[in-house]
């Protein structure tokens, strides 16, 4: 019994759902950015089965572009999270809510 | 399946074959325990903590798959820089605020664990539908022995737009970030 690539895919299938429970499920905005981060590392995961799977190398510079983008996405996410911060005193999802019907 | 079977088995492999075993059979529980931990604890550092733990595992992860470059990225940028900012804003903006365990919409948890349990079947479900299923190829020979080697060649030549692009959206995310953080003048 060897460890195949289709196993890394379910893993990663797995981490993504968790993180989607955790955007679903949780109120603090810094915890809702925390399971993006895990989803995005999740998805991270598959791409580089996927290129252990195909033999292509295409894959992981896919990945290391994602991997740049989230870096890019936490530090204005981080910014914004601050900026309300000190307008409302709140991190919960549910204080931001001017454009509710 | 029994243990002795399994055994057996795990000793006909080759030893590159049974470490990588070895180590995915201790990892995976690690990291989905981790990531559960994470969105279960009501502590932000505490599930910041165990973010931290679930990247190192993915790092192995990568390890594992041949993807050496992608594994030291992960530990630097991942484990090293966006946790570091993650607990630097959760100190900023204090850490005793923990999160409301009241519902603003009724009924949104059972619904969120149904929608969980139908999005994970269906991904397992295309996984296994798919012939997805082989040892994959040998990454180390595809990249001539010389996975960071590859990957530059690939980033320098196929993907350089995509490269120049990422560098613009660094630059704007950082202004960006500048502009967010600073104080207006009263």
């Amino acid at each position: 019994m060897t460890v195949q690539p289709s196993w890394y895919l379910v893993l990663s299938a797995l981490l993504f759902t968790i993180g989607v429970a955790g955007v679903l499920i949780r109120r603090n905005a810094i915890v809702v950015f925390m399971c993006v981060e895990l989803m995005l590392n999740a998805v991270n995961l598959s791409f580089i089965a996927f290129s252990k799977l195909n033999g292509d190398l295409n894959g992981q510079v896919l990945s290391f572009f994602v991997m740049v983008v989230a870096a890019a996405e936490v530090v204005v996410g981080l910014g914004i999270l601050v900026a309300i911060f000190r307008k409302r005193s709140s991190t919960s999802v549910d204080d931001v809510n001017l454009l509710k019907g | 399946m029994s243990l002795a079977h399994t055994t057996v088995v795990v000793l006909a492999a080759t030893p590159a074959q049974r470490a990588e075993l070895i180590t995915f059979v201790i990892l995976a529980p690690v990291s989905v325990l981790t990531a559960l931990g994470m969105v279960l604890n009501r502590h932000a550092v505490y599930s910041a903590l165990l973010l931290v733990v679930n990247f190192f595992c993915l790092a192995a992860f990568y390890v594992l798959l041949q993807a050496q470059f992608l594994a030291v990225v992960q530990v630097i940028v991942y484990a090293g820089a966006i946790m570091v900012l993650f607990l630097f804003v959760l100190m900023l903006l204090g850490v005793s605020n923990e999160d409301v365990l009241k519902e603003t919409i009724r009924g949104q948890r059972p619904a969120a664990a149904v929608l969980v349990v139908l999005l994970l079947a269906g991904v397992v479900w295309a996984i296994f539908a798919k012939p997805f299923s082989g040892p994959g190829a040998d990454l180390v020979r595809v990249a001539n022995g010389d996975n960071v080697r590859a990957i530059g060649q690939l980033l320098f030549t196929r993907y350089v737009f995509a490269f120049e692009a990422t560098g613009l959206l660094l630059v704007v995310a950082a202004v960006g970030a500048l502009v967010l953080g600073k104080r207006r003048r009263p």
